[in-house]
């Protein structure tokens, strides 16, 4: 060793950008941006080398408070914009963030696709089962009895959406459950998102204190998942079938390849595509 | 008659290799020297219905269909009656049909030409593997002229990877079609010419514009199957990845629009192609390119519309809804080509300004520029590349969204230290943070306005030719009509002036009212039944008095004679 010193390692709250959160006192998103300002610190993944994209609503504010790059797009297509992305910048670290009506509702159909697809990217859905911004309807995780939504004042009647089943069945090769209350337990298990190769689901319980209030009790609620991951697929569907949403930690890690575009066949100059043309 | 240039069509129910067939003999029309396109008609089966190879070769370049066909083969004809309207006919006309070669009917539709019987079917059979397909281009290549042994070689080229038997078996049917050809009336094709010395290209619309989007700089596109467009996405499926770039399937067009933006994003210039109802799916996005300054491009391949329209046939329908279908006020470009040739250049030149100003351009092509193959001269180089406005350093506090003279604001990409920031669709301040603010609002309306508004486009924003108090104004595909009625005018000696718009948006007022100066009369040319294009016209420029408006909707093509009918007929109403 020499004398050199080594380089300064990025704190955390060098990621949190000056812009004031439009968050709630109290809102679990608080959390959330704490956990991935750890995982970025806890990587050392330089700001300018990771880009943080998302949609609409709360949570999908979550960009412009870091001081990555970031996109804050339209609602519900945060995975197609960060896929292209990450499709034309693999050297950058991709993070999609948003909620569970820009991601299951409005959005669900990038996010079977996108867990299909597999690009080497995270994805954290801050899963309130209400929708926030446009204060207080129901979104496609509420109770179906949940009677206080404003659209739906007798309760939606309508299924839950399972976000972590439907990643399963869709191809997600990484699939976790998180609570915005455990914010170093939250940063370990995005730090291990981001690491995974391929796409990364991270659902994280995230309390709408203002809409939702008794979901104030689900720090009381969920537990530790009692077992290791699993990578058997049909395991980790009886388990996110039967665990009540409520089991946090890493629950299904598979090992099918990123998604990987083309291989390239380069030419020496463009001018060589004339050739097919020419009489 | 002169007939230094031919309209032949080829006719047949779904699977009788008419496409082929047609491709052929453009082929065949290329080694001779020729010039001419084919034009694609068909119906919406994905195998079977009808279809219909349209032809038109010359002695020189040409991009208009002719007034009338000179011949028709009809290899099912009873499949010939789904295209009377599109297949305009004389009396010295001819129509060679097969009586015995109908699928399910025999019967030609009611026609002023000449019918002559050509056993097609009988005479395949007689070879074994034989179809009457290749009866029908030894017969035509016979009645044009062309050299029977040019024919060998291009099914050699084209047959190869269906084995020896299929090259075989067909040489033989052009073989006997030539030799019956010999008994059908003979037309004058252009004069072969083998040694030119010109350098053509055979390209379709399609093709050139993926050509035209690469040569600018593209390298990720993203996008969703759909008819007329997808060729586009074929040919760069292949073509990009031999550049070091990707096209990537999405899974809606509402991905497409999304992935490209990431992509810009990331710094790679990127595109989308579709058609009306995907361009209407996008139209949210596109909005956000603008606001957020993230320069993407847009080819929409029109087709008749509303809704799903007719998928296969072309119109000038899209207009509206490229140049006002944003919400909020969300200055971007609209452009057209103005013929198969021009979609090399347009496109180049849409994925330059979408660059250089870092919004969205609309490129609006259409199923019959897209779908046509053509023989022409080879397009000229083009120095439009890509070329953003990247910072090399930063300031301290690095404003993305700064407000300058120009409206274009040096723009970071990620990876580059010190310039981050959040692009936003939301409105922001010039670091880009979200803003409910009045005045940031307005500033950066008129940024994102400015940026276009004061752009130099050049000389490009139009084709502007011909002299004379009589003018026509037109655009995109309908320019190749106008252009050949111009021409034939000219040599009966009236001049009459062509303004062909290939900048739509944003306007251009100053140089209009250059390009209208001592115009008494103006034809309006556009194929849309509600009159898009001169709604456009009224509300963005100042227009002489005298104006006619000739329009319709698709699918029939214009015709030249009917433009030129429509100049002699002007009547009293100006």
């Amino acid at each position: 060793m020499t004398g050199d010193t080594a380089p300064k390692l990025m704190q955390p709250k060098e990621y949190k950008s000056s812009v004031k959160p439009v968050w709630c006192p109290g809102c679990g998103d608080f959390g959330v941006l704490g956990s991935i300002t750890k995982a970025l610190s806890g990587l050392q993944i330089q700001p300018e080398s990771a880009a943080v994209i998302s949609g609409i609503g709360c949570s999908s504010r979550m960009p412009t408070y870091l001081k990555t790059y970031g996109f804050h797009g339209v609602h519900g297509r945060a995975l197609a914009l960060a896929t292209g992305l990450k499709v034309a910048r693999p050297d950058l670290t991709v993070i999609a963030t948003g909620g569970d009506g820009d991601g299951f509702s409005i959005g669900g159909n990038h996010f079977l696709h996108t867990c299909r697809r597999n690009p080497d990217m995270t994805y954290i859905v801050m899963d309130n089962q209400v929708y926030g911004m446009t204060k207080g309807q129901a979104s496609p995780t509420t109770d179906p009895s949940w009677e206080k939504g404003k659209l739906t004042p007798c309760g939606t009647g309508v299924n839950p959406f399972q976000p972590l089943v439907i990643a399963l069945a869709s191809g997600a090769n990484f699939i976790a459950r998180c609570s915005s209350s455990d914010s170093n337990g939250t940063a370990r298990v995005i730090m291990e998102a981001i690491r995974h190769p391929g796409f990364s689901m991270v659902q994280i319980l995230s309390p709408c204190v203002t809409f939702r209030p008794e979901q104030r009790e689900w720090k009381n609620l969920l537990v530790p998942a009692p077992v290791e991951a699993t990578s058997d697929p049909a395991q980790a569907a009886r388990r996110l079938l039967t665990d009540e949403g409520m089991f946090t930690g890493v629950l299904y890690v598979g090992d099918r390849p990123a998604y990987q575009p083309c291989p390239e066949n380069r030419i020496d100059s463009i001018t060589e595509l004339d050739e097919e043309f020419r009489i | 008659m002169n007939r230094q240039n031919l309209s032949i069509a080829l006719t047949g129910s779904g699977g009788s290799g008419v496409m082929t067939t047609g491709n052929m003999l453009l082929e065949a029309a290329a080694q001779a020297g020729w010039y001419g396109f084919m034009g694609r008609s068909a119906g919406p089966q994905i195998r079977g219905g009808e279809a219909a190879a349209l032809l038109r070769v010359s002695s020189e370049p040409i991009e208009s269909p002719d007034d009338s066909f000179d011949l028709v083969l009809a290899i099912d004809p009873g499949s010939m009656g789904r295209f009377v309207a599109e297949l305009p006919l004389r009396t010295d006309s001819f129509i060679v049909s097969d009586a015995a070669g109908g699928r399910r009917s025999s019967t030609l539709p009611e026609t002023p030409a000449q019918v002559v019987d050509l056993p097609m079917k009988k005479l395949a059979k007689t070879v074994k593997g034989g179809r009457p397909n290749m009866i029908a281009l030894g017969a035509v290549a016979k009645m044009i002229g062309l050299p029977e042994d040019s024919i060998y070689a291009i099914l050699e080229n084209i047959l190869k990877s269906k084995g020896p038997e299929a090259l075989e078996a067909s040489w033989a049917c052009v073989q006997l079609g030539y030799a019956a050809g010999a008994d059908l009336p003979k037309f004058d094709g252009p004069p072969i010419n083998t040694q030119s010395a010109i350098e053509r290209w055979q390209i379709t619309g399609n093709e050139a514009a993926g050509l035209g989007a690469v040569r600018g700089g593209v390298r990720f596109v993203a996008a969703y199957p759909i008819t007329p467009a997808t060729e586009v996405l074929e040919w760069l499926a292949g073509s990009l990845p031999k550049l070091g770039g990707v096209l990537v399937q999405a899974e809606d067009e509402l991905a497409s629009i999304n992935q490209i933006i990431g992509a810009s994003f990331g710094g790679t210039p990127s595109l989308t192609a579709t058609s009306g109802p995907g361009l209407a799916l996008m139209t949210e996005s596109i909005g956000l390119a603008v606001c957020s300054e993230t320069p993407v491009v847009i080819l929409d391949v029109m087709r008749c519309g509303p809704s799903t329209g007719i998928a296969t046939k072309s119109e000038q329908s899209d207009l509206s809804i490229a140049l006002h279908g944003l919400h909020g006020d969300a200055p971007h470009l609209v452009l057209s080509p103005t013929s198969v040739t021009d979609c090399v250049f347009t496109t180049q030149w849409a994925v330059h300004l979408a660059e250089s100003m870092q919004t969205a351009a609309i490129v609006l092509s259409d199923q019959s520029l897209g779908q046509t193959r053509a023989i022409i001269n080879r397009p000229a180089d083009l120095s439009f590349m890509a070329k953003r406005l990247v910072p090399e350093q930063f300031e301290e506090n690095y404003l993305r969204y700064a407000v300058g003279e120009s409206g274009v604001s040096p723009m970071a990409i990620p990876g580059q230290k010190g310039g981050q920031y959040t692009a936003d669709g939301l409105e922001h301040t010039e670091a880009g943070a979200p803003s409910s603010l009045p005045g940031d609002h307005l500033a950066q309306l008129d940024k994102r306005e400015r940026k276009i508004e004061g752009f130099d486009y050049g000389q490009h924003w139009a084709d502007l030719e011909g002299e004379g108090d009589t003018a026509i104004i037109t655009w995109g595909s309908t320019t190749g009509p106008v252009r050949e009625a111009l021409s034939r005018l000219k040599e009966q000696g009236e001049d009459i002036r062509l303004i062909a718009i290939r900048l739509l948006a944003p306007e251009r007022p100053e140089e209009m009212a250059v390009a209208f100066k001592g115009i008494k009369r103006l034809l309006v040319v556009e194929q849309s039944h509600s009159k898009q294009f001169y709604r456009y016209l009224r509300a963005a420029y100042d227009l002489p008095a005298g104006i006619k408006l000739f329009n319709r909707p698709g699918p029939l093509p214009f015709r030249p004679k009917e433009i030129i009918e429509q100049l002699a007929d002007w009547g009293t109403e100006s």
